[in-house]
């Protein structure tokens, strides 16, 4: 959604009317091509402007399907200094933080170096990204927190990117992308969620990647409208093998966060691995217990793109399914599909549910309570 | 327990095909040799092993043999017990996986006359569905076009996952067929493993499989509606067979939003998915992905908003409910005649056809 601010001036005084809120998903652009350079041998610039950052599709630069505005984001959050939207700390405290009185903004870099095929530049580009969110953002600025991006198709150097940021406050969480070489509950995948368990870290688990797999299980669709809902179902999968391989159970500590690929899935395909585990459960004799008891108790999703049905009542009843202590308010800042904070949730809601959507559950699970 | 009434039609139920020994009478004689000089094994897909417990339920399945293999066991387990008027047969044998056209071509041929012969002509509550291919379009129109002759055939049958997501254009003149000669368009679950049965790759498990069949009908669904499948064929009806339909309200809500955010991508959709999925998409009853409590399941009917979506199924011989538990409970009498009568009278009109003998070219 765009909203034309620029030309009018904000309310006196909105922060100290608004309820504070957790953004659970801001997306922290670079203003520049070459911002990372700081952190990035030397080696690495020069292949960088000859070779590129080839990911499993073959695309040179861009997604493969094009998105439905530039850089997938909001028209009016382009910075008055220049540089792509979300690229300045002061232009989002301005647009975004302040207005919204956001308390804990969460930063979820893309476009960074998940996914890409060459392991040992993921592995410095995602570094890289991780020194920058500290320098750029939560080093200037409190409310901000950061995520441990971590070069996942390859597990053991991911972990030690892990263990090197563990204990520092400036991050609240390890970063993966939904769409992988292989479903994320894949053996290879479990360094990582063994490093993030021991750091005391839940797993944020955006929609988007390339992993080289067809983005639907029939093959590759036509439309971004397609890719866009699809997020919901490959989520969906990318849950199940989280499950079914028996992560939640190998790594008792560990939580998760389903983040922009919706929630209004999550009580069918609870339900649906409930059914077929009676069934089957001799071939995963390593999942113990049935899905529906990991999932309530080690995974929350973040509220964006905001489930929207024609009668209010049936989005309360929804969330009543999934438990209101499950979900992590979000906006998407500075992309198109924001959601707006004062427009998510229908009347009816108790103060206490309000609380925890907006506030309270985020600041449980990082630990900021 | 809700009690089916009598006259229903069951709109899913899976004969099977013995061994791939079996459609030998069925092929011609170069087919004939192929099969049995090169070694063919019998084609058993991984969405549905013989032996898996959700291929059968336990008391269903036989001493010997696949289960779903005699028709006997059918009349007695399904057809006489849920007192239905008609079953539609879709037969779930894994000729969709092999790569070739012409001999996927050759195998879809053996496994319609197969099962006009061996199981219509036995049974006239029985009705049929035109299994196809989509290694060739072409094909799979001369095959749907020979086989609509006979009237109890009253749909075309896809698999949920193949080559290409089921609204890509090249796959419109199918469409096409079905709608000129009255055949709804049923999509089972099951994969010709042609891609990655997931959408994130593949999985380690037979369970992995099995729960990914939701996700796919829920991005076939995706793709029909915003490619404009029934913008061109209005009148087509669709049915997503053993597809769930508890995520449906939550997933139209989110292509709702996104066909409103995006409408600029695909300007022809001029109706919204809702609109869309109540003029023509249908789904079998069975199974039902929902807490088995009556108070649960009818808000989950009320999100529908719509009583006519659903159509009845009993998905024999495969492993949903318990001994006549058929009906989830809670439905209300009217909502049992819409699912087990109007519905499927609705979604197949050659079930009023009449039926001559020795229908069959």
């Amino acid at each position: 959604m765009n909203i034309q601010v620029r030309e009018r001036p904000e309310p006196a005084s909105p922060v100290a009317v608004k309820t504070a809120i957790a953004d659970c998903d801001i997306h922290p652009a670079r203003a520049t091509p070459t911002e990372l350079y700081p952190w990035l041998a030397r080696r690495w610039h020069a292949h960088l402007e000859t070779i590129g950052a080839p990911a499993y599709h073959g695309m040179m630069g861009g997604p493969p399907y094009p998105k439905a505005q530039p850089n997938a984001s909001r028209r009016d959050a382009y910075p008055p200094e220049g540089g792509p939207q979300g690229s300045s700390l002061s232009f989002m405290q301005a647009q975004h933080l302040d207005p919204n009185n956001v308390a804990l903004g969460v930063l979820n870099p893309l476009g960074t170096g998940q996914g890409l095929r060459n392991h040992d530049l993921a592995t410095a580009l995602c570094s890289a990204i991780n020194d920058w969110q500290v320098a750029k953002w939560t080093s200037q600025e409190p409310r901000l927190k950061a995520s441990i991006v971590v070069a996942n198709e390859d597990g053991p150097t991911a972990a030690a990117e892990i263990r090197k940021r563990a204990g520092d406050k400036n991050f609240v969480q390890v970063l993966l992308l939904s769409r992988n070489v292989e479903p994320l509950g894949q053996r290879r995948y479990w360094p990582i969620y063994e490093a993030a368990e021991q750091a005391g870290l839940p797993v944020g688990i955006h929609a988007f990647g390339y992993g080289g797999n067809p983005v639907t299980a029939s093959g590759w669709p036509s439309y971004y409208i397609e890719e866009m809902v699809g997020h919901s179902q490959c989520q969906q999968s990318a849950l199940a093998s989280l499950v079914l391989e028996g992560v939640f159970e190998r790594f008792p500590k560990l939580n998760m966060i389903m983040i922009e690929a919706g929630f209004g899935w999550a009580p069918s395909l609870v339900w649906r691995l409930d059914k077929v585990w009676q069934r089957l459960k001799s071939e995963v004799p390593h999942v113990k217990r049935p899905p529906s008891e990991y999932i309530s108790e080690r995974v929350w999703w973040t509220t964006q793109p905001m489930e929207d049905p024609e009668k209010r009542e049936h989005l309360l009843e929804l969330i009543d399914w999934i438990g209101w202590d499950r979900l992590l308010f979000a906006t998407d800042y500075p992309h198109w599909d924001y959601d707006d904070p004062s427009r998510v949730l229908p009347a009816g809601v108790s103060d206490a549910n309000r609380e925890a959507f907006y506030l309270g559950n985020a600041l449980q699970l990082y630990g900021l309570a | 327990m809700t009690a089916p009434i009598a006259g229903g039609v069951d709109c899913d139920v899976h004969p099977a095909v013995p061994h791939l020994t079996s459609l030998l009478p069925y092929l011609n004689d170069y087919w004939r040799d192929q099969v049995t000089t090169r070694g063919m094994t019998d084609l058993i897909s991984q969405s549905y092993p013989t032996c898996s417990p959700i291929s059968s339920r336990p008391d269903w399945r036989p001493a010997q043999g696949k289960p779903g293999s005699n028709l006997d066991d059918m009349r007695a387990q399904a057809l006489d017990r849920f007192q239905v008027s008609h079953a539609i047969c879709n037969p779930l044998y894994g000729v969709q996986m092999v790569f070739s056209e012409d001999m996927a071509d050759a195998l879809c041929r053996a496994l319609n006359d197969w099962l006009a012969k061996e199981w219509l002509d036995r049974e006239p509550r029985l009705r049929g569905s035109i299994v196809v291919s989509l290694q060739s379009v072409e094909k799979a129109i001369a095959e749907i076009e020979r086989c609509a002759r006979d009237p109890r055939f009253v749909q075309v049958l896809l698999l949920v996952t193949g080559d290409m997501p089921l609204g890509k254009r090249a796959y419109w003149p199918i469409y096409a067929a079905a709608e000129r000669l009255g055949l709804a368009v049923g999509i089972h679950a099951g994969s010709a493993y042609h891609n990655p049965p997931t959408s994130v790759g593949w999985g380690s498990y037979h369970i992995e499989d099995c729960v990914a069949q939701a996700q796919a009908f829920q991005t076939q669904l995706t793709s029909l509606i915003v490619e404009g499948v029934f913008v061109r064929h209005p009148t087509l009806k669709m049915v997503m067979l053993e597809s769930g339909f508890t995520w449906l309200p939550p997933f139209l809500w989110r292509l709702h939003k996104f066909w409103r955010g995006l409408r600029m991508e695909t300007p022809w959709v001029d109706r919204a998915p809702l609109e869309i999925v109540r003029s023509n998409i249908r789904f079998s009853l069975q199974p039902i992905d929902a807490p088995p409590d009556p108070v649960t399941l009818n808000r989950l009917f009320d999100h529908m908003q719509s009583d006519e979506l659903l159509l009845f199924s009993s998905d024999y011989p495969h492993w949903q409910f318990e001994g006549d538990a058929v009906l989830p409970e809670g439905l209300s009498d009217d909502l049992v005649k819409k699912i087990m009568i109007d519905n499927p009278h609705a979604t197949y009109p050659r079930l009023k056809v009449p039926v001559a003998k020795e229908t069959m070219p």
